[in-house]
């Protein structure tokens, strides 16, 4: 591998990684909602029922 | 809508890809590394485009007074600083094997980017020292503002000093390259700024959602 292809691979991996990082970061900030929903779903169901 | 976006966007970067591995000739006297520009100019551009955006929406915000129009401006500026990152970054690289180092002073158009950079940087350290409320949205849009100034003094500054080190591409008699270049680039600027607003809905349709939730928490706690 030479060098210029060494330090174009890391350059796109900085992309791929930065955005991969993001996109993963915002999955477990989805996750979080999801848990959020289920957990006032549960709250919401508790206080109709008592 | 993201939904749409983001298949566009993934499809678009496919292609960004393939064309640039297999399309886009080997620039003559750079070589492969040359490849580094179909990335990094389009990931600046996109990040000039959603601090403009930012500023836009904090620019609604201070006329119209509605909510909405911060909490847009700050995601904006958000991605913006997330696209300035990866800027410097593959500058960065892009800088060390074609001048043998990782970053010149001596540049104007790097150090005016990286002003900008750390100018909207320091964004989210005076929104989070304010408390939440029109105060916090007043500040960080009239931030926002001062820093759109810098957008177009960094955007010109390498042609109004002269700069001989930082290359210029796009000159007052079009673009410098070869057509299988310029059409790899749009292609490549096209997929980053779809990207770009794809995270754009994805994020803002998460903080609207995670506000939504908080206030029914407070509704249905006792």
């Amino acid at each position: 591998m030479t060098a210029s292809e060494k330090y174009l691979a890391a350059a796109y991996l900085v992309v791929f990684v930065t955005v991969l990082a993001y996109v993963l970061i915002i999955g477990a900030k989805l996750g979080r909602l999801e848990r959020e929903v289920a957990e006032l779903t549960e709250l919401a169901r508790r206080k109709l029922d008592g | 809508m993201s939904s749409r976006n983001s298949w566009l966007s993934l499809a678009l970067m496919a292609a960004a890809i393939a064309l640039v591995a297999f399309y886009a000739p080997e620039d003559a006297n750079q070589g492969l590394s040359q490849k580094i520009f179909y990335f990094h100019v389009p990931i600046a551009l996109t990040a000039y485009a959603c601090f403009g955006w930012g500023a836009w929406k904090a620019l609604r915000y201070l006329w119209r007074r509605e909510e909405h129009y911060d909490l847009e401006s700050y995601v904006a500026i958000h991605l913006g600083v997330i696209f300035g990152a990866m800027t410097l970054l593959t500058g960065s690289i892009w800088a060390k094997i074609s001048w043998g180092v990782w970053w010149t002073w001596s540049s104007n158009q790097l150090v005016l980017f990286l002003v900008l950079f750390l100018f909207y940087s320091t964004y989210f350290m005076l929104r989070f020292s304010v408390e939440d409320g029109p105060m916090r949205a007043n500040l960080s849009a009239v931030y926002a503002l001062f820093g759109v100034v810098l957008i177009p003094i960094s955007f010109l500054a390498i042609r109004l000093a002269n700069d001989f080190i930082h290359p210029t591409v796009f000159t007052s008699a079009g673009p410098q390259m070869s057509g299988s270049m310029f059409a790899t680039f749009c292609v490549c600027l096209a997929a980053f700024l779809a990207l770009a607003a794809s995270f754009y809905g994805i994020e803002l349709a998460g903080k609207r959602l995670d506000a939504k939730l908080r206030e029914l928490r407070e509704l249905l706690s006792p």
